[in-house]
């Protein structure tokens, strides 16, 4: 059966000026989709999540999400952004934060939150616990709490697509395991696109995985193939490094033929 | 006390004076509240200072020099607004430029009007003897409007300033909406100087709302204590300058920059209590 991306991406390059940060990314993401990805720092990761967004314009390629223009798909996204220590102290409650999630178009359109808006405002603080704090200010949180109103955030806009750069960068290990668990539940209805350091993680719970590093090595496959090791060195010295789990190596060389897992 | 107060705002001119200090506080509790917590001082200042160009000119031409200073305000804060969006820094240089373009203007515009010309250093220090009904209508209208959109626009103004990004991704209006909130800093600024002058009218206008922050974690909060702050301190600035025969302007000022160091001080005392 013929299945439509989500998002799909071909034959882009992007960067910034005269630099080229992204180039020739084929990549397309499903419905089912849970797709973990690596890379080292400055490898681009950021970078491809803003082309996603239609933050940044592409120099080159084609890129639509869900089946539309960036600027259009992208209210299908829910986004949770690498964490910025700049707003930390911003006077803002967990319950406004997750309200923007609910923005629209328009000058005066936001004036009022609709029941429904209230109701998914609610609903996606609960998903991540912190309802009992919605009327807490963001600079009385720890870094787990402050991360997981992110995602009640994202939540918050009914997404057909999560992308969380970085999430659990700033957050201790129960909270992380929470937070995979959590996105393991939603995968169920939401295609997730995760980029993490957190490589025992990844390993765990994506269902496959891609590496960045100007290029995205990316097979629709949980195994580290010859090619990413080949071509985006860096990467995969950094998981063995890491002592990654066996299963997501290749047991054969060639590895990238695998049936998909869904 | 009161008496002698009642006495003071028995005066027609004091009283015109005590009601532009109330309607400015309210474009200015606003409005500064935005100003700080978008940390976009600098570029109010530059709007502020390009205004003056508006005065030299419109006198120049025989217009009404608060017309000619609401133009230059609004003007330069869409300029202005627009290099900002481009490129923060790249901003800075051309906020710079523009400051100093239309103080330079100004002066000389005004320095090639023949004439009489002490009512101009009213824009400069402000002067509570200079604010007649059509100011006071002015000041209305700005401050009404500033209202307007506040209450109308909150959790959008409230989204861009704690995160553009997201308000772009989500498909807000970033852009328009950032450009009214300039223009309508452009024309709260140009209100306020008739008070306090162009020269301490940034201070009115971040002062009261960086006080009311230190206290405060929500922006509606911070906007009505800033408004409220601002009046107090117009007030007894006014009563204070009657008494001693002082500049209205720096008194006012003085008096926020007091409260102001003191509430800092109580903040950090209060902070190193309980650590
Ligand atoms: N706004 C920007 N302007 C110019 N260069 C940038 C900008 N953002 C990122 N870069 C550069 O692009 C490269 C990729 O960055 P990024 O996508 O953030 O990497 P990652 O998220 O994988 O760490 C880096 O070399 C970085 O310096
Ligand atoms: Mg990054």
């Amino acid at each position: 059966m013929f299945r439509q991306a989500v998002i799909s991406i071909s034959d882009l390059w992007a960067g910034y000026e005269a630099d080229t940060v992204l180039e020739d990314v084929n990549f397309d993401m499903y419905q089912d989709d849970y797709v973990g990805l690596i890379g080292p720092n400055g490898g681009g990761k950021t970078t491809l999540i803003r082309v996603i967004l239609g933050l940044l314009q592409p120099d080159r390629g084609k890129i639509t999400v869900m089946g539309a223009s960036p600027k259009e798909g992208r209210r299908h996204v829910g986004y949770v952004p690498q964490f910025q220590v700049e707003d930390k102290h911003f006077p803002i409650s967990v319950w406004d934060v997750v309200a923007m999630g609910r923005l629209k178009p328009g000058l005066f359109s936001n004036t009022f939150l609709s029941p429904h808006d209230k109701e998914a405002i609610e609903k996606a603080l609960e998903q991540t616990n912190m309802l009992d704090l919605r009327k807490r200010t963001m600079n009385e949180l720890s870094g787990g709490q402050r991360q997981r109103v992110y995602i009640s955030r994202a939540l918050a806009t009914e997404p057909k697509i999560l992308l969380l750069d970085e999430p659990t960068s700033s957050v201790d290990s129960q909270s992380s395991t929470q937070l995979y668990e959590l996105l393991a539940e939603l995968n169920e209805r939401i295609a997730i696109l995760l980029i993490s350091h957190d490589l025992t993680a990844i390993s765990t719970y994506v269902k496959t995985i891609g590496c960045v590093n100007r290029q995205l090595f990316y097979h629709h496959s949980k195994e580290i193939t010859e090619d990413m090791l080949h071509s985006a060195y860096e990467c995969p010295i950094d998981l063995i490094a890491h002592g990654l789990p066996h299963r997501v190596l290749p047991s054969h060389q060639h590895g990238e033929e695998h049936d998909r897992t869904n | 006390m009161i008496e002698q107060i009642r006495t003071i705002f028995s005066y027609g001119f004091m009283q015109n004076a005590l009601l532009a200090s109330l309607w400015i506080s309210l474009a200015i509790g606003i409005i500064g509240t935005l100003v700080v917590l978008n940390r976009i001082v600098s570029l109010s200042g530059g709007i502020a200072h390009a205004a003056y160009g508006g005065v030299g000119l419109a006198y120049y031409f025989g217009q009404d020099p608060m017309l000619g200073a609401l133009l230059f305000s609004s003007l330069s804060a869409l300029v202005m607004g627009v290099a900002h969006r481009k490129s923060k820094t790249g901003a800075d240089t051309l906020i710079g430029v523009m400051w100093s373009i239309g103080m330079a203007v100004g002066i000389i515009f005004i320095a090639m009007t023949p004439g009489y010309k002490a009512n101009l250093m009213s824009y400069l220090f402000g002067s509570i003897l200079a604010v007649s009904a059509s100011d006071l209508k002015l000041m209305a209208v700005v401050s009404l409007l500033v209202l307007a959109f506040v209450v109308l626009s909150y959790r959008n103004l409230l989204a861009i300033s704690y995160d553009e990004t997201f308000s772009t991704v989500r498909n807000a209006h970033v852009n328009l909406i950032y450009l009214t909130m300039l223009v309508l800093i452009g024309l709260t600024v140009v209100v306020s100087m008739r008070m306090v002058g162009l020269i301490l009218v940034i201070a009115l206008l971040t002062i009261p709302a960086a006080i009311a922050r230190i206290f405060l974690k929500d922006m509606r909060g911070i906007m009505a204590l800033s408004t409220f702050l601002s009046a107090l301190f117009c007030f007894l600035g006014l009563v204070i300058s009657y008494q001693t025969n002082l500049q209205t302007g720096p008194v006012i000022i003085l008096l926020a920059s007091g409260v102001y160091l003191l509430s800092a001080l109580v903040k950090k005392v209060q902070a190193v209590r309980n650590k």
